[in-house]
């Protein structure tokens, strides 16, 4: 179903975890879909994504195209990685199937929430960036079993 | 990783080598057709009638009343359809349950559009049919009550004998799907009032693409597939022998065993459903703690996906399935586990295992093993998970 790098990628995911003091921390997707991804960005005085990690909730597509991405825009400059799509994503998975390509669509929401976040913080507009349509939902039940 | 433990037999299971070696002569050697004249084609014709007796003894049914279909499938289209369409005259109301199996309840679908009301009756919190509201449901236009004998997502039995009673009680015909239960539990027809009952070959060591629809005399019912006249003139096609074989030799076998086999699997699913509630925390079992099918088990990890964990455990050679949306192709967790209330989170967190004769306690150690790291390792992973524990760690 899934291709070797997804497979490597959901296996050994790359940048997992959460960043304390986040320059900009962005949350996309919902639970009842069954996707939720977090991506934390530490960004330097020069804009430049000097540190990423994330969280996922969701399959093993969800968790791939979190990784990617997180790969494609560490040490890149906000501009650059405002310009990584969710096909950029794709690609470099060598493919999703089709019922999973709005995980990519997840991971490229992900990146601008987390962008827009940083904006917020500091009080900047990012030329091409906007606010991001995709939120989390608030958890109405937090039921414990 | 060579190992392979197969905990997914509610998917299907493993053809016995004993059913085997009963079908292969049918293959090469009598492969007559059994309605041809010659004396050749009559051990095919016999060997059908021997299968028939064995299906109908283990249901305490004349054999007569066994009709060999395709598979489960075709035998809940057949039952469902083809009295609707012959009782429409009588009424158009048809009930069954929200937690069936698809074949059920596309089938009612169907039916809805040609005009047919369904009434879909709700279940308890551990997936029992409430029987109050099928009692309620019941008005003087209800041809059929269509209900699981046993679910096959979370195992749970519902009450057949009552709701055979309250069939009989109102003149209304009862189906049952028991694609689930029969070959796991003792099923008479006449003592529980079935009137028709599904069965599939390939969920109980049989061979897949053979089943049975049971149907009690005289009951109207039309065909579903037209043509020549095999199986008394209701169900045409040239009858699948070595299938058939096969079957009748899956039940023979299933019913020799059921006693000892159904305990040694209630034993071994009490140690997994208890070391996995004590060990892995924010857990909980999904069905009736006890009324459930004897190898079924089916739990929700919370702030984790069903996808990945399945993934992950096919990493270790494990073989399980789960209720979650990614592993159905639509966006929408298992209507079972909506229909006993999950919220859809938890809904997606979910994992079947359902055992076999071969598992050991040996093979349940190891699942356990795995599954409590793989569990954590996803938590790991969760911004749900992390959310929480700051929550309640603040």
């Amino acid at each position: 179903m899934y291709s070797e790098k997804v497979m490597d990628h959901f296996q050994n995911p790359r940048n997992v975890g959460e960043i304390e003091n986040a320059s900009g921390v962005g949350t996309v997707g919902n639970a009842k879909c069954g996707d939720i991804m977090r991506i934390y960005f530490d960004i330097d005085e020069n804009q430049v994504i000097r540190d990423v990690k994330f969280k996922t909730f969701g399959c093993g597509a969800a968790v791939a195209t979190s990784s990617m991405a997180t790969e494609l825009v560490k040490g890149k400059t906000i501009y650059e990685a405002l310009e990584v799509t969710n096909k950029a994503v794709m690609d470099a998975l060598d493919g999703l199937p089709p019922v999973k390509v709005h995980c990519s669509l997840l991971a490229e929401e992900a990146i601008h929430a987390a962008l827009w976040d940083y904006a917020e913080k500091n009080g900047i507009k990012i030329e091409g960036l906007e606010k991001p349509k995709s939120d989390i939902s608030e958890h109405e039940e937090e039921e414990e079993y | 990783m060579d190992r392979l433990i197969y905990l997914d037999h509610a998917a299907t299971t493993a053809t016995r080598p004993e059913v085997v070696e009963a079908m292969l002569p049918y293959f090469t050697e009598s492969f007559g057709n059994p309605s041809s004249v010659y004396g050749f084609s009559n051990k095919s014709k016999d060997a059908i009638a021997t299968a028939r007796d064995t299906i109908a003894k283990s249901l305490n049914a004349d054999s007569k009343d066994i009709y060999f279909t395709a598979g489960g499938s075709e035998s809940d289209n057949w039952a469902l359809k083809e009295t609707a369409r012959v009782y429409k005259d009588k009424g158009r109301h048809i009930i069954t349950s929200a937690i069936e199996h698809h074949a059920i309840l596309h089938t009612c679908e169907f039916l809805e559009k040609e005009g047919f009301e369904v009434t879909y009756v709700g279940v308890d919190e551990n997936g029992i049919i409430k029987m109050d509201e099928l009692k309620a449901a019941i008005r003087p236009d209800t041809i059929l009550i269509s209900v699981m004998f046993a679910n096959n997502e979370i195992g749970t039995i519902q009450p057949i004998k009552e709701i055979g009673a309250l069939a009989k009680e109102n003149g209304i015909l009862f189906h049952t799907d028991a694609v689930q239960a029969y070959g796991q539990l003792p099923i008479d027809v006449n003592e529980l009032n079935i009137d028709m009952l599904s069965a599939s070959g390939h969920k109980l060591n049989g061979p897949k693409g053979i089943g049975f629809l049971y149907i009690r005399k005289g009951i109207k019912i039309r065909n579903l597939i037209h043509g020549g006249g095999q199986e008394r003139a209701r169900r045409a096609g040239t009858e699948n022998v070595p299938g058939i074989v096969g079957l009748g030799k899956a039940v023979e076998i299933a019913v020799d065993t059921m006693n000892e086999r159904t305990a040694k699997e209630i034993e071994l699913r009490d140690y997994l459903v208890e070391r996995v509630l004590a060990e892995i925390p924010y857990t909980r079992l999904n069905g009736d703690r006890f009324n459930r099918l004897p190898n079924n088990a089916n739990f929700s990890f919370q702030f984790i996906e069903g996808e990945s964990l399945l993934i992950m455990l096919d990493m270790a050679g494990i073989c399980g399935s789960s209720g979650s949306a990614c592993t159905s192709g639509s966006l929408d967790p298992s209507h079972v586990l909506l229909g006993i209330g999950l919220p859809h989170e938890i809904a997606h967190g979910s994992l079947r295992l359902t055992l076999g004769d071969e598992n050991t306690k040996e093979e349940i150690d190891y699942v356990i093993e795995n599954l409590k790291e793989i569990v954590q390792k996803l938590r790991n992973m969760s911004p749900l998970y992390e959310d929480y524990m700051r929550t309640n760690n603040r």
